[in-house]
């Protein structure tokens, strides 16, 4: 094996294994922290597939940002109810055999495609080709992305105010 | 896959030898500190463990490593324990990207990240997870507080840096701290970007809850904040994290700002030092001279004013970049 | 070597969790994890497809990119809509809120 392989397998598992600890964890701020260790884990995929900034993004927005503001709804909102409600409703068997079965048609397509090889080499410094892309070839996504962005701003300020 | 390899010994490398360096560093801190504060304050200041007190934190650390460590009744455990890890862990991989001076062979780095500042900014902002989990572990309302203003805090002032870091990224043309610093040979870019100079310490003392920033442990609201709880190692943890990621915004500020290794006569290494404790200083100094803010005056500062300035400067500054290629 | 199976595998089985938590969970917040699960999934694929597809074009990462900003916003909206149910209806359990008018 080499030591790709072992680190990809590392990554794998460490996202899987937290990924299960999020699902199945009955205590809801141990299902927001083990979020951490599953998209660092994810991080790791993207460094091993050459997307470095995707990587350093991933880390600032997913592990910095979107954690935090789970953890910060969960305390603002079990603070007041406590930690007892039950977490799982009654689609618990229905809900894992979907996802079995989802996950096992996915696993059959990905390996029994014969997915075209690519050609060409990634550009040796991705930051600068993804700003080139992202105001040259991309300019009409990444404007509308901005809009989204400042439009769910305004709606999450909106929505969250108190009204008095 | 050599650069790989790379990455992981770089990464193995840091939390090593950081351990240790910034152990030492950290003990240094806080004795300057003391020494600082009581000059500040016209007293002596701890005088009597090794000479001129020297071995004082030493000796604190080791009371510290004999005490026990309390974990409180019904206290959330597992959440409890690793959030100590979680917050020095953080502050240490900060380092990765810090060149710290220049030999013939190349600069000396960890690893020459081409997304150096984006890391920077990645990495410190793991911090709050560790301080929300310890609020949240520590079972307590004056931690839980603590912790979630820290969140609110520390998310805040995160975009202040966020754009000052992209304000000189956007000089140099590169996110490559090394780069960065090589670009300010003829001119230190505290020259050409005062306000976003300004604007990057102040975010960094918000960011590292100290004094006037300090809500988050403000003693007389909420007794220590979210460490209220620990004691013992863990608590030094909590020091050694916190001693930790000043050290290293005050790093990040020398590197982006005030030429990093650079400097006539002396060797760059020690330039390096010299500034470094410079700006250490100046953190020490607003601590002790300023009073605390209060919470709302805190966020409206850094929404109403910080972030507004900051765009604006970040608006100009790409202007006249384009302005110069042209 | 891992090749680009490799990752798809791990992708539909990261994916296959985020289903399971939002079919099953009754916290709304357990909800929006599960969904940041799945977007993650996706993120991978995208950028595997991107190593392995297609190298020189980058559209794998810039999409990738783009879904981590929507990411963000839905977030945010989500948990926004969180908050203000917790204040009108009192409980953030999916079904217990079965009220369109309070």
């Amino acid at each position: 094996m080499t030591g790709e392989a072992i680190v990809f397998y590392l990554l794998a598992a460490v996202t899987l294994g937290a990924g299960v600890v999020v699902v199945t964890s009955g205590n809801i701020v141990h299902s927001a922290a083990a979020l951490v260790p599953a998209f660092l884990g994810v991080t790791g995929l993207y460094i091993l597939l050459n997307a470095e900034f995707v990587a350093g993004i991933q880390v600032l927005i997913y592990a910095g940002a979107i954690t935090v503001l789970i953890l910060f709804a969960i305390m603002l909102t079990e603070g007041g109810t406590g930690l007892g409600g039950r977490q799982r409703n009654e689609q618990a068997a229905v809900g894992a055999a979907v996802a079995a079965a989802m996950a096992a048609l996915l696993i059959v397509v990905a390996v029994r495609t014969g997915w075209p090889a690519g050609s060409g080499t990634l550009p040796p410094y991705t930051p600068g080709a993804i700003g080139q892309s992202f105001l040259g070839q991309n300019i009409l996504v990444f404007e509308g992305t901005s809009i989204v962005l400042l439009v769910s701003l305004m709606g999450a300020i909106m929505i969250a105010r108190r009204e008095d | 896959m050599d650069w790989l390899w790379d990455v992981l010994r770089a990464l193995v490398g840091t939390i090593i030898i950081f351990s240790a360096v910034a152990f030492i560093a950290v003990m240094f801190g806080v004795l300057l500190e003391r020494k600082i504060s009581a000059w500040m304050q016209s007293r002596l200041g701890p005088k009597h463990v090794g000479p001129q007190g020297l071995l004082q934190t030493v000796a604190d650390t080791i009371k510290l490593l004999q005490k026990e460590n309390i974990v409180p009744n019904r206290a959330d455990r597992l959440i409890f324990a690793s959030a100590v890890v979680v917050v020095p862990l953080a502050a240490l991989l900060d380092y990765v990207v810090i060149p710290f001076g220049v030999t013939r062979s190349g600069p000396l780095i960890f690893r020459d990240l081409n997304i150096g500042v984006l890391y920077f900014a990645a990495t410190s902002s793991l911090v709050v997870i560790g301080i929300l989990m310890a609020g949240w572990g520590s079972n307590n309302k004056y931690a839980l507080l603590g912790g979630l203003r820290s969140a609110a805090q520390m998310v805040t002032y995160e975009i202040p840096i966020g754009l000052a870091l992209v304000t000189v990224a956007l000089m140099a043309g590169s996110l490559s701290t090394v780069t960065i610093v090589n670009g300010q040979a003829r001119l230190w870019y505290i020259v050409a970007q005062p306000v976003a100079f300004l604007i990057f310490l102040i975010a960094a003392i918000a960011e590292v809850n100290r004094v006037p920033f300090d809500l988050v442990e403000a003693e007389s609201e909420l007794v220590a904040g979210y460490f209220s709880e620990y004691s013992g190692m863990r608590f030094a943890l909590f020091q050694l994290g916190e001693y930790g990621e000043m050290f290293a915004m005050a790093a990040m500020a020398v590197t982006l700002f005030l030429g990093g290794w650079r400097g006539p006569v002396l060797p760059p290494v020690l330039w390096f030092v010299i500034k470094l404790y410079a700006l250490i200083f100046v953190f020490m100094w607003v601590r002790w001279t300023y009073p605390r803010f209060r919470i709302d005056q805190m966020l409206n500062f850094s929404w109403k004013i910080l972030i507004p300035v900051s765009v604006l400067n970040l608006v100009v500054t790409a202007f006249f970049v384009v302005v110069a290629h042209r | 070597m891992p090749g680009l199976s490799h990752y798809l595998v791990v992708s539909a089985l990261l994916f296959a969790l985020g289903l399971y938590a939002v079919v099953t969970r009754r916290n709304t917040v357990a909800i929006l994890m599960g969904v940041e699960l799945m977007l993650n999934a996706a993120n991978i694929n995208l950028v595997a497809f991107n190593k392995y597809a297609a190298p020189s074009a980058m559209q794998g990462q810039i999409f990738a990119l783009i879904v981590i900003t929507l990411a963000a916003c839905e977030a945010a909206v989500g948990l926004a809509l969180v908050l203000a149910a917790y204040r009108t209806l009192e409980t953030i359990y999916e079904d217990e809120i079965n009220v369109m008018k309070w």
